[in-house]
């Protein structure tokens, strides 16, 4: 990773639901930081604990052990000005641009609401002026969109409003939480190129949540996967797919669709997918290092 | 050359409406050869699915088939039974899995019920028999027949789909059609199912009508491709020919905005 301190971390996490015999961790012992001008992207299928990571940044959950540290500081039971600050830096992007826009109201109440809630100082007028800027920035004509409201935008445009609202609060981080898995393959890589400019020039921290590895490879530089609410491997993008190390991630990649492999010449690991399932939601403590910035935590052997 | 398992010519397909109608499917012909897996990708409303509701005749107003459309399946026209014929001809030659298949399971119902249901509709059994079909087609999707006595709402998601997929293949059917079967599913999950299909279309010779926009999937798993776009058939070829030198501009807009696994990335192109 950067030499840069990290804007957002997490530190040793863990989320339990449920008691006794029926708990579930969601999160193990999750770690992880986000640096300003870079992306890290988070994949695993469902249920693996993507979605529980992205909520207890946004603070949705509290952590049941471990730490989130903001700037270096410590986020629990902080002041209500802190977390006022902390809400105004993080922001998330959602997966469903059908639903997480408010039918009943224009696009310009949408971006509007932010500004006033977070820079109460503006003057109308300026406000105007601050959505005009949104929304250039995200590629719509501000004339046009301003007063519509969203069920008369594609899917692709509702997913740029969803973009320019959550930067109308100057964040420092956004958690974008399958941004594009609802979005035809033509609109999606348009998405994709402004979460990157926006990484690039507003230096933006960016955790990007999918179970689709293509596109992680297209936005981020890091890549961590997660099964059974543990990050199994971990490290630069590259390493990573290139050379995979955990059993699992291995099972996944040879999963992805990827026009160049025909199903014939399926890997050893489709043989194997419920021991390897099996064995990997094990707790594994040990991390190994396997490269200069690649991660795994290797799986107990059968039988212990 | 063998008889096409299903033929579609001239297919045009018309949403009505009450001043201007919508042109869904415009004039699309293509021959899907006994035993092939024939995929059809395009993006949302482009009228794939609407093609593969009107070959199984299951389209409802407003869609209406224009007059002079075609659709043969073992040479026999399908736009052409009446109702009696019409229940023959589903399932026992062409069956349907849907997007939402995993959905498409009556709760109340256990497995082994909704394999009777279908087994008994289209043909003289007894419960024994059936059961014994039920657990022949279950073993087939790698599923253990001491699930027929199981609710849907105890199976998983995957399992869900499977048993979907072994009920449509009940009655020996010529042609599968599959819409979106695999999208709300994980990829490892995903990966299963498809590669059971295949191996099973290879077993017992029942042809596919693949839908998905997941075009390296499409490839992976297709023989021959076509490529939709506004209601239009633009690309017709081999999946190995649409992946490495399409020929419609469509086709390599598309290629060139799927970001890729490994090797080269793509290159972003100079937007306007």
């Amino acid at each position: 990773m950067s030499d840069t301190a990290p804007i957002l971390a997490l530190k040793t996490v863990s989320k339990i639901f449920g008691k006794g015999d029926s708990a579930v961790y969601a999160a193990r012992d999750v770690s992880f930081a986000l640096h300003s001008g870079r992306t890290l992207a988070l994949v695993g299928e469902s249920g693996s604990g993507k979605t529980t990571a992205a909520r207890l940044i946004m603070r949705e959950y509290s952590p049941d052990h471990g730490q989130l540290l903001f700037q270096g500081a410590p986020l629990g039971k902080a002041d209500a000005r802190a977390i006022k600050a902390y809400r105004s830096s993080v922001q998330m992007v959602f997966q469903d641009p059908f639903s997480s826009l408010n039918p009943a109201h224009t696009i310009r109440y949408h971006l509007e609401r932010p500004l006033r809630l977070h820079q109460p100082g503006l003057t109308g007028s300026q406000r105007k002026a601050a959505i005009a800027e949104l929304l250039t920035r995200v590629k719509l004509d501000p004339a046009i969109v301003m007063p519509k409201y969203p069920h008369e935008l594609s899917g692709g445009q509702r997913q740029r409003i969803s973009i320019a609202r959550a930067l109308a609060v100057n964040p420092k981080v956004i958690v974008a939480d399958e941004p594009t898995s609802m979005l035809d393959v033509s609109v999606r890589l348009g998405i994709l190129n402004l979460l990157n400019d926006m990484k690039a020039e507003l230096g933006l921290a960016l955790l990007y949540i999918t179970h689709d590895i293509a596109t992680a490879r297209y936005v981020a530089e890091d890549i961590m996967v997660m099964y059974s609410g543990q990050i199994v491997e971990w490290g630069a993008m590259d390493s990573v797919l290139d050379n995979p190390q955990h059993p699992y991630t291995r099972l996944l990649l040879s999963a992805v669709p990827d026009p160049d492999r025909r199903f014939s010449d399926a890997g050893a690991e489709l043989d194997q997918i419920e021991t390897i399932r099996r064995r990997a939601a094990l707790p594994q403590p040990e991390i190994r290092q396997v490269a200069q910035n690649h991660f795994i935590r290797p799986m107990p052997e059968d039988g212990r | 050359m063998t008889n096409p398992v299903l033929s579609v010519r001239n297919l045009v397909i018309d949403y009505i409406g009450a001043e201007t109608d919508f042109h869904a499917v415009k004039g699309v012909s293509f021959d899907i050869q006994p035993g092939e897996l024939f995929g059809l990708a395009g993006e949302s409303g482009c009228g794939k699915s609407t093609i593969a509701f009107a070959v199984s005749r299951l389209h409802r107003p407003p869609a209406l088939i224009r007059k002079g459309s075609e659709i043969l399946v073992d040479g026999r026209d399908v736009l052409t039974l009446d109702d009696d014929a019409l229940r023959a001809f589903r399932w026992r030659e062409v069956a349907m899995v849907f997007q939402s298949a995993m959905n498409s399971l009556n709760p109340v119902l256990t497995i082994e019920e909704q394999f009777y249901d279908v087994l008994r509709t289209h043909t003289q059994t007894t419960r024994e028999a059936a059961r014994a079909r039920a657990a022949e087609l279950l073993k087939l999707v790698d599923i253990s027949p001491d699930r027929l006595s199981a609710y849907p709402h105890q199976c998983s998601g995957g399992m869900r789909q499977r048993i979907v997929i072994a009920i449509c293949l009940a009655l020996n059917p010529k042609l599968l059609i599959m819409d979106e079967p695999t999208t709300a599913l994980d990829v490892v999950v995903q990966r299963e199912i498809l590669q059971r299909i295949d191996t099973l279309r290879k077993q017992l010779g029942f042809a596919v009508l693949f839908i998905t926009h997941d075009l390296s999937l499409m490839v992976q798993v297709s023989d021959r491709i076509g490529i939709m776009l506004e209601g239009h058939l633009v690309e017709v070829n081999d999946a190995q020919t649409i992946y490495h030198s399409p020929q419609h501009d469509y086709t390599k807009r598309l290629w060139a905005s799927m970001p890729k696994l490994h090797g080269a990335q793509i290159v972003r192109e100079a937007t306007s």
